[in-house]
């Protein structure tokens, strides 16, 4: 494992996903998905709306470090706003 | 073509369809010709006159390749780890697919789009790990390690051909193959197998295609004992002077496995690169 | 077809989702890791946060790369698409000439990439290559290892060489499922050669030229061995595109935290349109039935 040279931060990191992952699941299982056709014109379902947030965010974050540069942990906020968007509307 | 009914209108437009597809096909060949013609000159020959077909054929650049362990070699190494490769991806996609195929499950469509990105994600990405990986584990330098690498886009590959064709046998079939009292490992190998037998020679051969056309990972992942062809062939061509007749030789050699089994399969060549879908 | 519930399912799929996480999951978490560390190249490694993102969103060396990739894969769709089409309605529909078409046009298709690349390299050369000597007998000045030019010319050709023959498969297996009733329904209103292609071609083939187009997008978009054997990125940087750039920071220089990092977007840009590709793929499935 050496060789995959872990550090802290990413290792919490790759938790939450995974964490995330259980916890859409779980609730798939006691409240199953049901998709429906929003804004993007297709169909999505729970699991879809999460991985639409998830790579979005992941754009969002470098979009920010790439134009503002500094405060990085207020991308954050701009996430959370766009994953609420997504589960709302998408 | 020769129906004798057509109006001459139309034996126009069918002209011009053949002119179409012969200049096509004449733009294909050119290339691959001018390649076989360089394989079968001496290299006095390629240097010094410009020749549009050999004029002192010689078999030469041939015999080296075939006589010189430093080039065969890596053909066998090549056909090695390419080998493992088909297998280890047709036995583990052949059940995934089949699963895909018939039935609804937990994250179904997510995995299998997870798959997709594997078959779409650029090598280049992969080299770095996969080298840390694979000397890291001490299987640096061997084929199974490139054999494991190329599954990266042979085992989604595979699954989504394996499912492409599966969906298009009828359910009925396994249903009445249960009530029959069938295990499924029975089912699976006596009867099922066999309907969709095409569908595993095609993935089977693009299995084989990638994993034989791919240059980037084989040459990251060996050195010496598992050195494939086609880093063979590039190496070469850094050396200072090119023995050009032996390179195009070699380059022919690699072409044969494709152009022998090209005709079973070119029913099924969009299929394959489709991922099944066509 | 009907499919049925089961979660048993997920004991088959097991052998595949272990093997891929084996090959995909650990080298994309090893990747995430060096990309926020610096090293030294002695298993020693130092965090790094950020900086590597930063550097490489500000590092003209990327953008430069990004740009060429992004030309090269507008050119090449930009030829191969109509061009496939094209090669497509001129086929013959049946008989020993389509197989004889299917099988001449399916030999680039699985030609190595490094021999297509060994192909165009010397088919291209001025001393023995046709192309080259050709050229340089009209009077027309290239060579592809000095020239920008002459060398994107080169691999601009060699990848319609190489690819638009699967543009042209595919939009054939779009055309062959047209049934002939739509054609004697045209035959007898006498509509143009160019109405039928616009209404009646054009419409069936949509949905496998959509699959062309991505399929040639994304292939282009991670190419590295062609144009790596042909001008091996150069003349100066003039052909390196994404996939060449990254091999030459990761493995040339070893930089592992930059290229870890240049990775990671790479691989998020590719993510993105996978998903395009996979939602474009099963709404078509749907409408197809």
């Amino acid at each position: 494992m050496d060789w995959m040279a872990w550090t802290t931060p990413t290792a919490v990191f790759f938790i939450i996903i995974a964490c995330t992952l259980v916890v859409f699941t779980v609730l798939a299982i006691k409240f199953p998905e049901v998709p429906r056709v929003g804004i993007l014109r297709t169909e999505t379902t729970r699991g879809d709306r999460l991985f639409i947030t998830l790579l979005g965010s992941a754009f969002i974050n470098l979009a920010w470090l790439g134009v503002v540069g500094a405060n990085q942990p207020y991308a954050l906020i701009v996430c959370l706003i766009y994953a609420a968007a997504v589960f709302r509307w998408a | 073509m020769f129906d004798a009914t057509v109006t001459p209108k139309k034996r126009f437009k069918v002209k011009g369809s053949v002119v179409v597809m012969t200049i096509y096909l004449l733009f294909l060949m050119l290339p691959i010709y001018w390649l076989v013609n360089m394989s079968l000159k001496t290299n006095t020959e390629v240097l010094n006159e410009f020749t549009l077909w050999p004029r002192n054929l010689t078999f030469d650049n041939y015999i080296k390749i075939l006589t010189d362990p430093s080039w065969y070699s890596g053909y066998i190494n090549s056909i090695i780890y390419v080998l493992l490769n088909t297998v280890i991806s047709l036995s583990v996609a052949l059940p995934a697919a089949y699963a895909f195929s018939r039935y609804h499950f937990m994250g179904d469509k997510h995995l299998f789009f997870w798959l997709l990105t594997n078959r779409m994600a650029p090598p280049a990405v992969f080299a770095l790990p996969f080298f840390q990986l694979y000397s890291s584990v001490g299987l640096f330098d061997t084929h199974i390690a490139v054999a494991l690498a190329h599954c990266l886009f042979n085992v989604p590959l595979a699954v989504w051909i394996l499912e492409g064709f599966m969906r298009g046998v009828p359910k009925e079939i396994d249903e009445t193959a249960y009530i029959d009292g069938y295990s499924f490992g029975k089912f699976f190998v006596k009867i099922f197998t066999p309907l969709i037998a095409s569908g595993i020679g095609v993935a089977a051969f693009f299995c084989f295609m990638f994993s034989w056309v791919e240059l980037l990972l084989s040459r990251t992942l060996t050195s010496v004992d598992a050195k494939p062809i086609s880093a063979i062939m590039t190496r070469t061509q850094g050396a200072a002077g090119i023995d050009w007749g032996v390179l195009a030789a070699a380059g022919v050699l690699t072409i044969i496995p494709g152009a022998l089994v090209i005709y079973f399969v070119r029913n099924y060549i969009a299929k394959g690169f489709a991922l099944g879908r066509v | 077809m009907e499919k049925t519930v089961n979660q048993k399912a997920w004991f088959l799929i097991l052998p595949v989702l272990l093997l891929v996480a084996f090959s995909a999951v650990i080298p994309l978490m090893t990747v995430v890791n060096y990309s926020v560390q610096d090293t030294f190249g002695n298993n020693q490694f130092f965090w790094a946060g950020l900086e590597w993102f930063e550097e490489m969103l500000q590092s003209e060396r990327m953008w430069d790369a990004l740009g060429r990739q992004l030309m090269f894969s507008a050119v090449i769709l930009t030829i191969q698409v109509p061009l496939g089409v094209f090669v497509a309605l001129n086929m013959p529909k049946s008989g020993f000439w389509s197989s004889f078409c299917l099988v001449v046009m399916s030999l680039p298709l699985l030609i190595p990439w490094n021999v297509v690349g060994t192909i165009w390299q010397i088919f291209g050369r001025v001393d023995i290559g046709l192309l080259g000597y050709t050229l340089d007998a009209l009077g027309i000045s290239y060579n592809y290892t000095q020239d920008t030019f002459a060398a994107w010319a080169t691999i601009i050709v060699m990848d319609v060489w190489h690819w638009t023959s699967l543009v042209a498969l595919l939009a054939f297996a779009g055309l062959k499922s047209i049934p002939d009733a739509y054609y004697q329904a045209a035959k007898i209103d006498q509509a143009s050669r160019w109405a039928i292609f616009r209404y009646i071609e054009l419409p069936k083939m949509m949905g496998v030229l959509m699959i062309a187009i991505l399929l040639r997008f994304m292939d282009s978009f991670m190419i590295y061995t062609e144009p790596f054997v042909v001008t091996g990125g150069g003349p100066g940087n003039a052909t390196t595109l994404l996939s060449i750039d990254l091999v030459k920071m990761a493995l040339g220089q070893f930089d592992l935290g930059p290229a870890a990092a240049f990775s990671i977007m790479y691989y998020l840009v590719i993510l993105l349109i996978s998903y395009v590709f996979y939602t474009v793929m099963t709404n078509l499935d749907k409408k197809g039935g």
